[in-house]
This record gives structure tokens, sequence and C-alpha cells, in this order.
């Protein structure tokens, strides 16, 4: 026994020191090592290594899962894959672990008097479809539900829409992706007519200069931010880090710009204004490619039940643009923005010299904003003006949290508009759609119901009787949440929740499916590049875990619609994805056959003619292209891509004498969004056992506040008490804190506001007024 | 009991600084390239608490710029 323990250390220490060759061989071809080398290590052994998309972030690392005797036992990153070239995060080596945490949910459990018994699969199905049933007839379609997310897999959220557009007749889908992407879609929307980056991560491979807008890649993206790091090792980029609040990502930067809230509308803003101002405009690309327009402004921002708004887009000229941005010297964005003038005009001189590539990131920062597209459009605007687009190296690049925000939530459209392709208000795009669902056209109602917030408050209010949410913890991550988990306890309510773990959210629901995660399943998944990936069922579910693909498929044949989920369960995956690439055809966005999936680290779409698309709009590498010119903006009819005037608004809540700082809240490397899945780590929650608040360091020490000390915070939704953090991982301006959202023991989200941005309806977590005292 | 592999890049011209840092520490096994500014790092520890302690260690390392996790292996718990 010892000894075979002790081989087995030898043999998975050799593995490690084979990965790590192979990791840095990717970085540096050619690269020596004197004492060993590949050929001296063992080949084999017993563990049988199967590639997949890493469980967690949307950076989509593709990873080897090491199987010994149907456990999952060991991660390493795949060297083979161009996303992470054989490197992985903590959270990407430890992924396995979360698969056998104590906890996990094994049986359906049904709420009988206040608590959960357990009952067989087969009963749970049938009572969530008569529930269903029971619900239309009694309040009609529109008062039944479906909450998913960006950790669907591309089946899971197919068929939800399927059934619920589809058959049921309803638009009463919604994914948490509305949290935390929707601004990026809406971003693009406005700005190209069509959703997802241009560009591709091969552009760190090319660009001179990094411009993070509000993103802390450093623990958010760490294996994309590795990369950056080692452009700079072996060709000395630049990063430059614009943020509120300096973190890791500040700290390893080349240099930190520190802007207060919200303004980062003003400086965007401020640099276009010195593009033009210093004759930095790529005059024929501009003249060529783009049109100027204005929308609405002054648009509020949501608060209210059933607020509605809908953006006049009006052309205007550059010449009016131009006159719009005298507003924004950057002298006079310096006293809004706290950013001095210099540090404004060196930003912009990077994207103004013609001989720098560079790229733009994005994440939360920039999407969780009250004016969230805007700043979408503001980036690009900035990237269009230098003609400094679709090109390898010169990239506005939005990033995603999750690994299917885009695969999933983006290209199948689990959102309330949306369609796998097109819009449900488009007539020609319903009836593609219900062709292909076999359904009639007349089932998808043309008007969207409800974003997130909405559908929350449409369950309180009583619109919405049945919710079903998969994979997502919404009791621990919508804003102001403790209306929303009232409302969800309300009687008359019914709520199903299919997960892997008990959290909040299952301690609200009637019923609790235990679902089959990840590599217990067969699916796949699409991260932030348009890469789709595949992975096979590697283990055994859980006890009675099912995949959410097929708790659905289930109820719907239940619910009469047998005809339309006629899928063989041993290949329903491939059926519907075959099924799924039908709405997707031509060149714009054909999906690559499963085969590919399989055979490669993923493919990118649009892919023609066996080929993965790097660069969108661009003639050179996109096949989409068809206008005759260098660069085509298909999305939009006119070929051309839209530079918008958005002008700087505040934030609906800003500090004031009762509550006079900022709070911000985000994540941290640890942990994975609401930490149900890493918190069962034990290495990760040692690690970052609980949230905290972090407090800028001076100001701490005028209120006599150590790290460890509890704090008090106090919004207008009510309070909460953390422990202080000082000088620890990131550190605040004066007036602003910081609170992490991954610990469930101390729900920060119970005093966040529920504001969000008008055109992409997402929350801003980002800001709103707090009160804190020393308790 | 976790075995992790790591790529550690040390400031420039102190890589024979940061291999006998390394070196020192009886739980690290060091690999440099011959040709490039690289070395590989394989830590081998008992518990995690230990692996934390010891990636702390690795991290105050002066010579050391950069140290980014490859892969990391846990010896199943049968
Ligand atoms: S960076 Fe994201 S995708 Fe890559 S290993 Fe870490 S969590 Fe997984």
């Amino acid at each position: 026994m010892y000894t075979s323990l002790t081989n087995r250390r030898e043999f998975l220490k050799k593995m490690a020191i084979m990965s790590a060759m192979t990791a840095a061989a990717t970085m540096f071809p050619g690269i020596l090592f004197a004492e060993e080398q590949e050929k001296n290590l063992p080949k084999g052994g017993n563990l049988d290594w199967k590639k997949a998309p890493c469980r967690f972030c949307g950076v989509g690392c593709g990873v080897l899962v090491g199987i010994d005797n149907g456990k999952a036992v060991a991660v390493k990153g795949d060297p083979k894959s161009p996303v992470n070239k054989g490197l992985c995060c903590v959270k990407g080596y430890h992924s396995v672990m979360s698969i056998y945490g104590k906890d996990r949910l094994t049986k359906p459990l049904v709420k009988k008097n206040g608590k959960f018994v357990e009952t067989s699969m087969k009963e749970a199905l049938d009572l969530i479809a008569s529930k269903m049933k029971e619900t239309i007839s009694d309040y009609g379609k529109d008062a039944v539900s479906i909450y998913g997310s960006g950790q669907w897999t591309i089946p899971d959220g197919y068929v939800a829409s399927k059934l619920f557009k589809g058959c049921i007749g309803t638009n009463n889908v919604e994914a948490n992706a509305r949290l935390c992407m929707a601004s990026a879609v809406t971003g693009f929307m406005t700005s190209f007519g069509i959703d997802e980056p241009m560009g591709c991560y091969e552009d760190i491979d090319h660009a001179d200069v990094f411009v993070l807008w509000g993103n802390n890649m450093a623990e958010m993206h760490p294996v994309l931010f590795s990369r950056l790091l080692d452009q700079r090792l072996k060709r000395g980029v630049k990063i430059i880090d614009f943020a509120t609040r300096t973190t890791r990502t500040s700290m390893a930067a080349d240099k930190s710009i520190i802007f207060q809230p919200q303004t980062d509308l003003a400086v965007a803003n401020a640099i276009c204004y010195e593009i033009i101002n210093n004759g930095w405009v790529n005059k024929a690309f501009v003249e060529k490619h783009c049109n100027f327009k204005k929308g609405l402004t002054n648009m509020g921002y949501g608060l209210e039940d059933k607020y509605n708004f809908n953006d006049k887009p009006e052309g205007i000229t550059f010449e009016d643009f131009k006159t719009f941005l005298q507003d924004y010297t950057p002298e006079k964005v310096e006293k809004v923005s706290g950013v001095s003038a210099k540090d404004i005009k060196y930003m912009a001189s990077y994207y103004g010299d013609p001989n720098k590539k560079v790229m733009s990131l994005w994440c939360m920062g920039m999407n969780q904003h009250t004016r969230g597209t805007w700043i979408n459009n503001l980036v690009y605007n900035i990237h269009l003006l230098t003609g400094k687009i679709s090109e390898p190296g010169n990239s506005p690049f939005s990033l995603t949290g999750q690994p299917s925000a885009c695969g999933t939530v983006r290209e199948v459209g689990t959102l309330t508009h949306k369609l796998p392709h097109g819009v449900v208000t488009n007539k020609e795009h319903r009836e593609f759609a219900a062709k292909i669902w076999d359904v009639p056209a007349e089932n998808i109602p043309a008007k969207p119901s409800y974003h997130t917030v909405e559908m929350f408050r449409a369950l309180d209010r009583g619109d919405i009787r049945f919710m079903w949410i998969q994979v997502t913890n919404p009791m621990v991550t919508m804003p102001k949440l403790k209306r929303y988990r009232d409302a969800c306890e309300k009687e008359g309510r019914f709520i199903v929740v299919s997960d892997i773990y008990p959290t909040p959210t299952t301690d609200i629901a009637d019923v609790i499916l235990p679902s089959a995660m990840w590599i217990e399943r067969e699916g796949m998944y699409g991260n932030s590049e348009r890469r789709t990936q595949y992975f096979e069922q590697m283990i055994q579910p859980s006890g009675e875990a099912m995949s959410d693909t097929w708790q659905i498929v289930e109820v719907a044949k239940r619910l009469g619609y047998e005809k339309q989920f006629y899928y063989n369960e041993a290949t329903h995956i491939e059926e519907i994805y075959n099924e799924y690439r039908r709405h997707h055809e031509g060149n714009k966005h054909a999906m690559a056959p499963l085969e590919v999936l399989k055979a490669e680290p993923g493919a990118q779409w649009p892919y023609v003619n066996g080929k993965s698309t790097k660069w969108r709009f661009n003639a050179e590498y996109d096949p989409a292209c068809s206008n005759g010119e260098q660069f085509h903006f298909y999305g939009n009819k006119d070929g051309k891509a839209v530079i918008w005037q958005r002008p700087y608004e505040p934030a609906p809540e800003t500090p004031d004498d009762d509550y006079p700082f900022w709070l911000c809240t985000g994540r941290v490397v640890e942990h994975w969004h609401t930490g149900s899945m890493t918190r069962r780590i034990p290495v990760l929650h040692k690690a970052m056992p609980h949230a905290y608040v972090e407090l800028n360091p001076e100001q701490a020490k005028e209120m006599q506040i150590r790290t460890g000390d509890q704090v008090k915070l106090t919004t207008r939704r009510g309070e909460i008490i953390l422990p202080a953090s000082v000088n620890e991982r990131g550190v605040p301006e004066r007036n602003q804190v910081f609170v992490p959202f991954f610990d469930e023991n101390m729900l920060i989200n119970d005093v966040t506001l529920d504001a969000f941005c008008p055109i992409s309806k997402q929350p801003d977590y980002k800001k709103c007024a707090v009160k804190i005292e020393k308790v | 009991m976790p075995i992790k592999s790591y790529l550690a890049h040390p400031h420039e011209g102190k890589k024979s600084e940061l291999v006998q840092a390394l070196t020192s520490i009886s739980s690290c096994e060091v690999i440099p390239a011959e040709n490039n500014d690289l070395l590989i790092v394989i830590t081998e520890t008992t518990n995690n608490t230990e692996d934390n302690i010891l990636k702390e260690k690795i991290e105050a390392i002066e010579s050391l710029k950069l140290l980014a996790m490859v892969s990391g292996f846990d010896t199943p718990i049968k």
C-alpha cells in the first residue's frame, strides 16, 4: 500500500514537471531544460486524461481531467489549448474537488409543511409538470418562467428556450448573465448591430498597450493576465490599469490610474476629444466605415416597477460630435473624474499613436453600470475613431465571467427578447425559429416580457407564479436582495431549483432537483472569444443527479411536447447541438460541427469552410465580409459601425451627508461567484474563508478601524456587519469601500441598489451610498 | 497531499539567485531552463496549509518577478 502511494506520488510529480515543460515550450519555443527532458518521463500511468473547458470562468481554459477508477482526481492545463497554452489558475486546478463536496445534492427534495422530504426523480418531475399546467390554466402562460445561467451548457439553454418560447409560448426566459454582461451585448448591438467581440485572445500576442477599464484581471481572469505579463517579459508591452480602487492588477501594471466612480464616461469622452483635437482620427476609416448617432439622455435608472425605456437614435454629423466633446476637455474632466489632465492625455496618446496597437479589456466594471451600454459604446468610439479595431492587436475586448455566458446566454439567446437567431420582435426571426422548433410561429410572442430584475419584481407582485431556477444562485446575487427573497417566499409562488449543492436559493425552493455537474454529463460551453468547447461525460453523476438538459426534456414531455422533444437519451446532446446549429447557418455565425469540437480544443464561430474566424469584420479573416473593402461591419444594414454621442451622467445614488461612502461589490480570485462550489474546496475556503469590507487605510486609521474589527455598513436598504480589511488585498480610495459578494453568510446584496442601465437592464453593483461605523 | 508545478520568472539578471533561494527550500525542486530566464518549480507538501505557507514563502523571494502555476495534483484519497 505504502509503496503504491509513493509510486503514485513519483508519477504525479513527473506529470507536474511534464506539464510545466510543455507550458514553457509553448511560451518559449525551443526552450531547453538541462536536468530533465520530456523523453525521460514515463508515459501513461493509469490516469486517463480527457479534455474539457474549465468549469469556472469565461476565459474558458482548456483543461485535462485525470480520471482514475471512475473518479476525477487531477486537473492540468491543456497545452494544446490556444486559450491557456497549458496554464491553469488556482480555481481551475482545484475544480474537480468541487464535484465531491460532502453535501452534494443527490436526491430530489420536495418541501412539505416547511420541511424538505426526499422523493423519487419521477415524482418530482411529475409534480413540476403538473404545477406548471395548473399555473398556466389559472393565471395564463406568462405566469410561468425560467431563470437560467451563463453556466448552463449550450444544450441546457437551448431546450429551455425551445420549451418556454416555442412550446409554452411565453418570453419569460432569463438568465443570470443579465447581471453580468447584458451591457456588453447592448453595447455591441448598438455599435455594430451584432453581438460578441470581433477579436480574440490572440490579440494579446500582438498588442503593444493594454488598457484595463475597471477590470481586475489579475484576480478575475488570471490566466489571461499571465499572458499579458508574459508579453511584457518578452516584448515590453505596457499595461495601464484604469480603475476605482488599487488591486493586485494595479500593483502589477505599469501604470495605475484611479477615477471616481461613474466618471469613466467623462474620461472616455475626453480621450475622444484628445484624439480629435490632436488630429489622430483615422479619417479614411471613419469616413468609409462609421456613422455618428445620438440617443436619448436622462433616461432614469429603472428604480420603479414596470419601468420602460426605448432609445430613439438620431443621426448626427462628425462636426456635431466634435462640438459635443467641447464639454470634455481633459482639464474639465479632471475636475469631475479626479484623473489628471496629464493622465487622460497619456492614455489618449497611446490610442492616438498610429504605431501602437492597443487592446482595451473590460468586464464587470463597465457592464455593471447604470450607463453600461453607453460606456461600452464610448470605448468602441475610441477604437473606431482611430481605426484600431478588428485586426491583430487592435481590439476592444469585453471579457465574460461565466463559462458559457457567451455560448449559451448570448448565442442561444436565453434572454426575454432573444431567439437563437435574432429577436422575438422580428417576425421573420420568429418564423425561422418556429420552423426549426416544429411549432406554429404564432406560439412565440412578439413582445419581450420581463428582464431579470423585473422578473423577480413580477414574482413579488404575483404576475409570475412559477419560476424554475437552474445553475444559479439569485438569493445571493440579486441586488436589493431582501425584496426578492421575500417575494419568493410569498404564498402562492412555486419555485423549482436545480443545483448541485444547498444554497440560499435552494432554501426558498418548493422542489429541489439534484443536477449532474460539468463532466458528470456531456455538453458544450462558449467562452469570451467565440470559442465553443465540447466535453464528454467522464464520470457518473452523484446519486440520482440528472443533467439540466434532461430535466427540462422530461418535463417538456410531461407537458405534451413529445414531438418537439423527440431526443433519445443516449444521443440527445448530439441531436440538440445539430438542431441548434441550424439556427446559425450562414457565414456570419456558423457553428463548427460536433466532430470538430470533439477533436479540437474548441472552434471559433463563424466557422466556415473548416476554419475558425479569429477577427471578424476584417475581410482578410472573416468570410462574411462582402462589401469589397478591407472592413465590413455587416451587423448593421449599411455595413457601418456607429460612433455614439453619449454624455456623462451621474449615478442614481451618490454619497451624501447621511451615507458618505461609495459601496462597490465584486469578486476574489479564490471564489467563483457565490462560492457555492469553491467554498466546498477546502484549500480555497481556507484561503478566503469569509467576506470582509475593504477600507482606505488612511481613513481606517482616522476611524480607528483595524483589520478584523467589526464594521457596520448601512444603506437605504438595510445594514450588515462585516470584518474590516485594511491594507490587505485591495486598497479603496477615501470615501469608498469594497465588499466581495461570495459569502452567503454575509449577504452584501441585502443592502445594494437595484438600479440598472435603461438599455441593457443590467444592475449596477458597483455604486451605491453607504454609511460606515465601527461596531 | 498537493504536488504543484509553477513557472518562475526571475528579475533581470537574478536567475542564479532565484535558483539558489528556491533550492534552499526543502519541499521545492527546481529545474532551470538552459537557454531562457525561466525556472520550473515543483512543490511537494503534505497538506494544503503547508502548501499555502510554502507558496507565500516562495512569493516573498526578492529575485522572483512572477510565479505562474501550471498544474497541480492531489494524491487521491482512497
Ligand atoms: S482562468 Fe478561468 S477558465 Fe482558466 S483555469 Fe482559471 S477559472 Fe478556469
